[in-house]
Formats: structure tokens, C-alpha cells, sequence
């Protein structure tokens, strides 16, 4: 196991709007949680600028941290300030203690719940990945199906990482998951998406984790792909033993201890950093950035 | 009357059945399984037998033509027309005994209490997936489980406050549930609405029938409702969706009907976890909705997200516990029909009992012992979505007849067996249609509708029956032209006459003026608008042809300046029924369909007849006197229209924004046309075009023996308050109007709109003719613009 890291996180995200939105009401999910044996929080803040008329922290479904922050007024701007600092335990899977394909199927199926962790809400269509045959043809053809489901998970990140091209300006927001993979580029949120529908087509249960990238590698080492932007991976379940594992397709790596966790949930649509409708005429425009810095001990 | 039980079989009735021949191996609702007409029909039969067919064909004239009347249409889903249709109302009714809907209803009742308790168990503990009641998938894979409300209690305790269930009887007589409608069900104001035509169309029969009355059963839902309606002076609301569609006008029609406010997502706000509605006097607080728009769009922010029809925050002020919904979000989730194959048994573990009435066998293919018995069962097998929640037969579903299990359809079964379920293909009861004059039997379901009261769950007498196009019985679907029946719930004895009229215990506010939503404040507001826009384009085509029938298309001077003034209106003045009429009148259309609660049935018809007529006269139309005649004819409906209007609707807030519409826009208009035809330049003739215009020639020939003069036409037109059309008295409607608005004044401080009118007022006013010149009028109408701005940031948006 790798030894834990300690970092410092600071997340700014700035939205303007060409005329002033009028009554914005919006959720964020920005802040770390704790999670225990994964990472550590032990501080974290969350700013709004200008102040809020209105906030409500809470946690969803999933368990994400979640605030939700309205104004009253018109604005021009809301700016988002997040400070962290987070101690990251976790280092990727070693053991193949997982089933195959159909011995994981058996395994779900005895899962009585409908809890946040359980694998039955990752398995299906979700609103941002829905059933893709595309994805479904190229995963059959990427994987040994016979093989264990972590080796499906990993051999499906090696074959995405090959075949997509990462490209910050082909892909949007709102980009499709069959246009991006039909065009095999993007960035880490159709990366993520793909290797969803993908994983989830073989019959693996599979998920989305927003998170944050260290910015700058330890010495010796590439620097990695959407270090310096908010990031997203995958998680998959594995089967009782292995439980869910977490790949980071971008990168083709296990998500390690450079990777802190934000939130998880079916698709993008579940963990958005950023949702709310405002009512304004004109333009949005947002911009953020990231840093992540390790704290020498 | 005879006695409904002896009364004997006479032979005009068997003369009227003599080609009703129900199909073997279904039941029959006129003839009970021995062949026997059931009693309950008798009277029926009786009147209907003494009436002549000519006189038949006019009486349902009379039920098709009240429900046009009614404003109310159905807009089929077909490809190639898009036209309203009638309402399709099968004017036979269906006749139930009330000892038999007794039955209908225990079990129905024992159904509600059956899904609330399952419902309270998958927005909470979920001890049915852990017990192994339900498969997780059930929940985990279905859109309509809302994860945002799971945990989540109801203010008032309950998920399900009004609901209804479609039932149909099988070959045995007995009766199925054939769906669950837990999220917003449709159709109980199709059900008051078929009751009026129905009666309309069997007066006398009707009267001295003992059919159970409907009122009853909402005056206690709308009592229910008010006990959660907390604010102070708050209304109760009806959420809707912004479409255009059948279910909106039946929301229109229930809105009037109940007294509740007609409301869509967009004239909502929630601030600290209270909704709130957008009105011209501000926001006003609501404490319980009657929800008919789906769940999921009800907020972006927490449901879907790609919804542009809902609310952000409204699942916030849900939990709360601020709002109460009926129904709650997320109650939607029981209609998927996988949940039929689980029911029975999960009735047993919850109430301890069987249920009283059974559903319609099912069977989930995720289970491999079901899927099994579908394989083995499939010649009897109607196959389709497992988490669909459309209605049986709905040819929008996936549905593949299992005559026999294809290659493909294995296949399917082997690759998604959890999102198929089986079921037994339901052979539902036959009831009488007249088709082309004769009694047939005809397939058809039963919808049956269920509200929560404080004093329990009761059961409308009554709700209405769908009826099949054809014997098969997957034509019951209206969109494959099916139609509805009016339901009679009869008793042997005397029923009591309920009406909504009388006045229930318990607090009523009277509704308060300011509680305009904003949305249909700007609704009315544009419409009148738009109808006096009308009106000018009208007027100006008919002063065009007026002149070109006299002078031809010769270089007149005149003719080319009114075809300037109209290229500036827009109005396309080389046509006769230009393109701007006809979207202008569309345009007025649109906004009274949105306000469809608010506006006179009345107004509604005129309105829509006006625009058909426009439509009908554009394309055979010819310049000249055919186009004078066609333009007054319209004048003739607009009139009419405005008569209708003005004369009948109740001085509330609505009439105001709509007359503030109309005057603002008849100010501009006769501004721009002096500033036209008034003008210094101006041909020979153009003065007596403003006249006619402005509808003034009369008037000013009465008082001027002279011929048209510049300075006394603007004096009439423009300061001659004595004139309902000239610009002072229009300014001095409009400061009356606006003066009247919530917020015109504030602590004695004149509004920004009410200080803008001022302006506008004072500075004509001062003036006189010959100060009154072209530059002068235009500026008017420039500030009558801002003004018009300054009315839209203040109480319409």
C-alpha cells in the first residue's frame, strides 16, 4: 500500500452572465468528503461571492455533500471558493479476487438493497449514458469476457486510453457520450462516460466520480492529463470481495493516492459541480481552475 | 316510472338490440352471463327505444356540441393533421348498479391504502427490496423512483391524495385492475365534462334516472385540500405544463371548476423553502398544489434536469415540509407495470389480507421461474415493457402479442428479461355504442377515481368509461380512435342532488384580486394587444381596398401612401389577407389558450372563430370589394369579440391588464396613423383615412359640415374625450387601469409606469392641434413603448 498523501486543494469557479440573472438558485457539489479509509478532510470551506441570500448544506441519495445557495436579486456574477485540505489513503486493487462476468451477475443478484452503495443503480441507462450499441460492439471486442471483472475494468481503460484522443476543445459540456465516442475524443467527462456505458453494456456495474488531480507530479513523473481542472473517473463494482474500484480512464491508471474524491453517482448529471437554472437572457460564462498541492510533511 | 326490476322486455327494445350480438368468451355489461338483460339497464332501454332516430342524431348534436362549447377538444396524435378535433364522446352511457360499485370500490379502497403503504416503504425503509418483496431493480432501474425523494416525509403524512385505477371485467363477469395511476391522473374533469353533455343529451331520463351526482366527491377533495392550504389569503393550485394539449384544457376546466388557481412551474419561486407564486401584487405564498404535471419535470434542480416546465427548489420546499403535493413527487413509481406481478403478494405481507379485487395476472421475466411461465404460457401472453407506465393497449408501448415466442422475441427475453413483463391478455367486457344508427357491442375499460378525505378514502360515483373504435380490444386506445362514455352509477332509491354550489363547512378566503399569476397577467395582457392589432390591420385593408376598388392600381399618390404606412406596420400591403393578420390573430389565440381558466368560454369561441374565418377567407380572396366585404365581416366578429369581452368579464385584475393591452396598443396605433395621414405632406385623402381608420367619420361629419380640415380631425381623434378612441381618452383609461394595480403607489410615491403615463398624459394634454405634428406623435408612441416595458418588469415578469 502506498503511504498516505497530504495536500492542499484550492477549487475558484467563476460565472458571468451578459445581463444580470435574476432569482439564481443553484447546487453545488465541490467540497471533499471524508471517506473513511479512502481520504481525510481535515478542513475544508466553501465560499460563494457575492454572499448568498440563501444556503442549505446537505448530503444526496449518494451521499454527496451538497449546498445549495440562491440569491433573491439580480447578479452578474456568482463565484465559487473552495479550500481543502485532504489526507488520501488509498492505493489501487492488487488481488484478482473478483468474479467473472456471469459469476458477478449471481453476485448482484443477491443484493437486497437499494442503498446508496448498492450495484443495482449502476447497471442500467442513466440519463447522461444512455444505451449506446456502439459502445456495447466495442466493449464486447475489447475484453476477454471470460475474464475477471477487474480485468474487464482494466483492459477497457488500456483499449479507451489508446483508442480516444484527449482533446479540451473537441467536447462540451452537453456532448453526447455516442458523439464523443463516435469522434474518440474529448476529456475525462466522455472518457468517463464512455467507459460507463461500456462497462455497464458487459454487465458490470459502473459509475461516475468527480474529483481533483494532484497538479503537480512527484518527481520523475508525466505530469497528468486535466490536472488542472476538476476531474472524473470511473467506478465499477467488482463483485463482494473486491467491492467498487475506482479507474481513471483519462489517465489509464487506478485512481491513486494523486486522485481526491469529490463525489459519485450514475453520470455527470448526478455529481455536476455546478446545476441551476437562472433566468436570464444573456450569455452564460464560466471559467474555473484548480490547483492541488502536496503538503510536504 | 316502471319498476326497473319488472319492467318487462318490450318490443321496440328487442328491436333496438336486434344487432347487438356481444362476442363470445368476453362479458357483457348490457346482458349479464345468462343472456339476460341486466335490470339496471331497463330504463335505459325503455326511453331509448321511444326515441326516433332523426331526433336521436340531433340530441347528440347537442352533447358534441356543449363540449365544443365547453372549449374543450382532443388533439389526436396523428401525423398528418393537426387540427382539433371534437371531443370523442360516445354518448350511450355505461349503467352500473350501485351494489356492484360498492364492491368496485372496497376493493379499490383497499388498493389505495395497499399503495400508500408500499409507497411510504420505497421512499423510506425499503424493507420490501430487503425482505425480497420486490426486486431491487424494480426501484434501481426505474426513472420514475426519485432518488432526491427518497427519506423524505410527507407533510401531511400520505404520498397519495388523488388517484384513480383503470379497471376492466373479465370473461366470468369479474373485474381486473388493469393499472395503477398513482403520479397525476387524467381525466376527472373529462368525467364532469361527459356527465354535463350526457345529460344534456337524456334530459328527461337523466332527471328521473337515480344516477349518483359527482359534485360530492369534489367538494370533499377541494375541502380535503383546503386543510393543508396554510398561507394566509393562499389559494389552492393546480400545476400544469405549458403544452398546449388536451390534458391542459382539462386542467383549464377543473381550475373554474374547484375555484383553484391554474398554475405552471415558471409561476413559481420557492425563497427559504416556501413555494411561492409570482403575481402582479408580488409573491404570495402556497401551501398545497393539486400536482398534474409529472414528477420528474417538477424541478430542474433536483429531477430532470433537461425540464424547462418545472420549478427550481420545489423538491426544497417539499422537504421541508412547506408544501404538500397531491400528488407527492414520486408517487409515479407504482405505475410501472412490473408492480402488478408483485401486489397480490406484498398485500398479504402488508394489510394481512388478499386483495379484494385482483389485477390483471403478471408476470416480471426478471424472476426465471416467471419467465418460464411466460415461455410456456405465451399463446396467452401479451408481452411488454416492464417499468412502462402507459395504460393497456397504448400503442406507444412496445408490445409484442405472444401468439408464439419468435426467435427475436427469445432473444429479448434472454438479453433484458428484468424490463419485460408478461400478461395475460385481457379480454375485456362489451358495452353498447351507437354506431351508424345501431346499438353494436363495444370493448371498454373503466376509469375509476379515489381521493383522500379526512374521513377516508372516498370513491367517485361515477368517471367515465373508454370505449373501443372496433371488437378488438387493443382499439380502446383514444389515440387509435377510441372514445370515452359518461359512467351512471344507479341506485334503486332516490339519490341526493349535490352540487358544488352548496357552501361546505370550513374556510373559504375570497379569492384576493392580486393573486394574478404574472405569467397570465402578461397573457391578457398581450392578447388584448394583439386583438386590437387586429382590429387596426383590418381596418387599414379595408380603407386599402376601399381605394383601390374606386381607383384601380393606377399611380395614386393616396394608395401609395397607405401601402407605405402598412410596410411599416408590417402589413404586406400587395396582398389581401397578409401574413401579419393572420399570425397576429394566431398570436391572440395562443395567449387566451394560455389563460384558457381566466377568459370566457364565450370569448374563447369567438375568438378561435374569428381566426378560422381569417384562415378560411385567405385563399380565394380578391383585391378590391371581395376583400372590403371579407374586412368587415371580421370587423363584424371583432366587435363582437370586444362586446363579449368587455361587457361580461368581472373587473378583476385580469380584465385590467387585458383593457391596459388594448388601450395601450389603440393609443399607438392611432398616434402612428395621425402621424401618418395627418401629416404635412400628406396626398389628398389621407385625412379622411384616419377618420375612417379611427372610426370616426360619422361623428365628424355630424359636428364639421366642412370637409376633412387637419387641425379638427386631431382634435377629435386625439383630444376629444368624449371619443372612446381618441388618444387622451385611451391615455386617461389606461392611468384609471394602471392606478388600480397592486403597487401603482407606494407610501404616496407614484410607480415608475404610473409616473411614465403621467408624462405622457400631461405633455399631449398642454398641447393643441396645430402644436400636435408628426415629430410630436411619434415621440408618443416611442414613450408608450418604454411605458410598456415599464409594465412588464413590473408585474409581468
Amino acid at each position: 500500500m502506498a503511504a498516505p498523501m497530504l495536500y492542499d486543494v484550492a477549487l475558484s469557479i467563476t460565472q458571468s452572465y451578459g445581463s444580470p440573472a435574476v432569482g439564481a438558485r443553484q447546487v453545488v457539489r465541490l467540497v471533499p468528503p471524508t471517506l473513511p479509509g479512502e481520504q481525510e478532510v481535515i478542513v475544508s470551506s466553501l465560499s460563494a461571492d457575492p454572499i448568498p441570500d440563501e444556503r442549505r448544506d446537505r448530503r444526496d441519495f449518494f451521499g454527496n455533500g451538497v449546498v445549495e445557495i440562491a440569491y433573491r436579486g439580480p447578479q452578474e456574477h456568482i463565484d465559487y471558493k473552495v479550500t481543502a485540505r485532504v489526507r488520501r489513503l488509498v492505493s489501487p486493487p492488487q488481488l484478482q479476487l473478483s468474479p467473472d462476468i456471469a459469476g458477478l451477475a449471481t453476485e448482484i443478484a443477491k443484493v437486497r438493497s437499494v442503498g446508496p452503495d448498492a450495484p443495482h443503480h449502476f447497471r442500467s441507462a442513466s440519463p447522461r449514458v444512455p444505451h449506446v450499441p456502439a459502445l456495447a460492439a466495442y466493449a464486447r471486442k475489447s475484453v476477454t469476457i471470460t475474464g475477471s471483472a477487474l480485468e474487464c475494468v482494466e483492459t477497457l481503460g488500456l483499449a479507451l486510453y489508446r483508442d480516444m484522443k484527449f482533446d479540451p476543445e473537441a467536447t462540451t459540456v452537453a456532448t453526447p457520450v455516442a458523439e464523443a465516442f463516435e469522434a474518440r475524443h474529448g476529456v475525462c467527462q466522455d472518457f468517463s462516460h464512455i467507459m460507463i456505458g461500456c462497462l455497464r453494456s458487459l454487465g458490470i456495474p459502473a459509475g461516475y466520480v468527480s474529483g481533483f488531480l494532484r497538479t503537480i507530479p512527484p518527481e520523475g513523473k508525466p505530469r497528468l492529463q486535466g490536472a488542472d481542472a476538476m476531474h472524473a473517473w470511473v467506478c465499477a463494482w467488482c463483485g463482494f470481495e473486491l467491492g467498487w474500484v475506482e479507474y481513471d480512464p483519462t489517465n489509464a491508471v487506478f485512481a491513486n493516492t494523486d486522485h481526491i474524491i469529490i463525489a459519485r453517482g450514475r453520470d455527470y448529471g448526478d455529481v455536476a459541480p455546478v446545476k441551476g437554472v437562472l433566468r436570464t437572457a444573456g450569455m452564460q460564462d464560466a471559467d474555473h481552475a484548480v490547483d492541488m498541492v502536496e503538503v510536504p510533511a | 316510472m316502471p319498476d326497473a326490476t319488472t319492467a318487462p322486455v318490450t318490443d321496440p327494445i328487442l328491436a333496438l338490440l336486434k344487432d347487438y350480438h356481444p362476442p363470445k368468451g368476453s362479458a357483457d355489461e348490457l346482458f349479464d352471463g345468462n343472456g339476460a338483460i341486466r335490470p339496471v339497464w331497463r330504463d335505459f332501454l325503455n326511453y331509448f327505444s321511444t326515441i326516433e332516430p332523426e331526433d336521436l342524431v340531433a340530441r347528440f348534436r347537442r352533447g358534441d356540441q356543449y363540449l365544443r362549447d365547453a372549449g374543450v377538444f382532443f388533439r389526436q396524435n396523428t401525423n398528418d393533421d393537426a387540427a382539433d378535433r371534437a371531443w370523442p364522446l360516445s354518448n350511450v352511457p355505461v349503467i352500473i348498479h350501485e351494489e356492484e360499485w360498492r364492491r368496485l370500490s372496497d376493493g379499490l379502497i383497499q388498493r389505495a391504502d395497499l399503495l400508500e403503504a408500499v409507497l411510504a416503504d420505497l421512499y423510506g425503509e425499503n424493507r420490501l427490496v430487503t425482505d425480497g418483496y420486490l426486486p431491487p431493480s424494480l426501484l434501481a432501474s426505474n426513472p420514475q423512483w426519485l432518488r432526491a425523494m427518497v427519506g423524505l416525509k410527507p407533510v401531511s403524512g400520505n404520498h397519495l391524495q388523488f388517484i384513480a385505477f383503470e379497471i376492466g371485467r373479465g370473461p366470468n363477469g369479474d373485474w381486473w385492475v388493469l393499472s395503477d395511476r398513482t403520479q397525476a391522473p387524467a381525466g376527472a374533469g373529462i368525467a364532469l365534462e361527459n356527465r354535463l353533455a350526457t345529460a344534456r343529451v337524456f334530459p328527461e331520463l337523466f332527471a328521473k334516472t337515480n344516477v349518483h351526482r359527482l359534485a360530492g366527491f369534489f367538494r370533499a377533495f377541494r375541502d380535503s385540500l383546503q386543510t393543508y392550504n396554510t398561507a394566509p389569503e393562499g389559494r389552492i393550485g393546480i400545476l400544469t405544463s405549458r403544452q398546449l394539449n388536451e390534458a391542459y384544457l382539462e386542467h383549464a376546466y377543473i381550475a373554474r371548476y374547484l375555484g383553484f388557481m391554474l398554475i405552471e412551474g415558471e409561476d413559481l419561486t420557492v425563497e427559504n423553502g416556501n413555494a411561492m407564486v409570482r403575481t402582479v401584487a408580488g409573491l404570495t405564498p402556497i401551501t398545497a398544489i393539486w400536482r398534474r404535471l409529472a414528477d420528474s419535470l417538477a424541478d430542474p434542480l433536483e429531477l430532470d434536469e433537461t425540464s424547462q416546465l418545472g420549478t427550481p427548489g420545489l423538491v426544497g420546499a417539499v422537504r421541508e415540509g412547506n408544501l404538500h403535493l397531491a400528488n407527492n413527487l414520486g408517487s409515479g413509481v407504482l405505475e410501472a407495470r412490473a408492480f402488478l406481478a408483485f401486489l397480490p403478494k406484498i398485500c398479504r405481507t402488508l394489510l394481512g389480507e388478499p386483495l379484494k379485487l385482483p389485477n390483471v395476472a403478471t408476470w416480471w421475466c426478471g424472476d426465471s421461474a416467471a419467465l418460464e411461465h411466460v415461455r410456456a404460457q405465451a399463446t396467452r401472453m401479451l408481452l411488454s415493457p416492464a417499468l412502462s407506465s402507459l395504460l393497456p393497449f397504448d400503442p406507444d408501448d412496445d408490445i409484442a402479442y405472444g401468439a408464439h415466442i419468435t426467435d427475436t422475441l427469445d432473444a429479448r427475453l434472454a438479453a433484458d428479461g428484468a424490463g419485460l413483463v408478461g400478461q395475460e391478455i385481457a379480454s375485456l367486457s362489451t358495452t353498447p355504442a351507437l354506431i351508424d344508427g345501431r346499438l353494436v357491442p363495444r370493448p371498454m375499460s373503466l376509469r375509476m377515481f379515489l381521493s383522500r378525505t379526512p374521513q377516508g378514502w372516498q370513491v367517485m360515483p361515477g368517471g367515465y368509461a373508454r370505449i373501443g373504435q372496433s371488437e378488438d380490444v387493443s382499439a380502446i386506445s383514444m389515440k387509435r380512435g377510441g372514445s370515452v362514455a359518461d359512467v351512471w352509477v344507479v341506485s334503486d332509491t332516490p339519490v341526493p342532488l349535490d352540487t358544488m354550489a352548496t357552501q361546505p363547512v370550513g374556510r373559504y378566503p375570497r379569492p384576493q384580486s392580486g393573486t394574478l399569476p404574472s405569467r397570465a397577467a402578461d397573457n391578457l395582457f398581450w392578447l388584448g394587444r394583439y386583438v386590437e392589432r387586429a382590429e387596426h390591420m383590418v381596418r387599414m385593408l379595408r380603407a386599402q381596398h376601399l381605394r383601390f376598388a374606386e381607383a384601380g392600381d393606377r399611380d395614386d399618390p393616396l394608395q401609395a401612401s397607405i401601402a407605405a404606412y402598412m410596410e411599416d406596420l408590417p402589413l404586406d400591403p400587395a396582398k389581401p389577407m397578409p401574413e401579419e393578420l393572420l399570425g397576429t390573430l394566431d398570436s391572440a389565440v395562443l395567449s387566451a389558450s394560455r389563460v384558457h381558466d381566466r377568459f370566457s368560454i364565450d370569448g374563447w369561441a369567438a375568438l378561435r372563430d374569428i381566426a378560422n374565418t381569417a384562415v378560411e377567407l385567405e385563399p380565394n380572396l380578391t383585391p378590391g370589394d371581395d376583400t372590403v366585404r371579407a374586412m368587415t365581416a371580421l370587423l363584424y366578429k371583432i366587435a363582437a369579440l370586444s362586446g363579449l369581452v368587455h361587457e361580461n368579464m368581472f373587473r378583476f385584475t385580469d380584465w385590467q391588464f387585458l383593457s391596459i393591452g388594448r388601450a395601450m396598443e389603440r393609443t399607438a396605433d392611432m398616434a402612428a396613423v395621425l402621424a401618418h395621414f395627418a401629416a404635412d405632406d400628406a396626398p389628398d385623402g389621407s385625412l379622411d383615412v384616419a377618420l375612417e381608420v379611427g372610426d370616426c367619420i360619422m361623428t365628424y361629419h355630424r359636428r364639421y359640415s366642412l370637409g376633412s380640415q387637419r387641425d379638427t380631425v386631431v382634435d377629435l381623434m386625439v383630444f376629444d374625450t368624449m371619443n372612446p378612441r381618441a388618444v387622451l381618452f385611451q391615455l386617461e383609461q389606461m392611468r384609471a387601469q394602471v392606478s388600480k394595480l397592486p403597487g401603482a403607489e407606494d407610501h404616496g410615491l407614484m410607480s415608475p409606469l404610473s409616473r411614465s403615463l403621467l408624462k405622457i398624459h400631461s405633455e399631449l394634454a398642454v398641447k393643441t392641434p396645430e402644436t400636435v405634428d408628426t415629430e410630436a406623435l411619434t415621440d408618443l408612441v416611442e414613450e408608450l413603448g418604454e411605458a410598456s416595458n415599464l409594465l412588464s418588469t413590473a408585474y409581468l415578469s
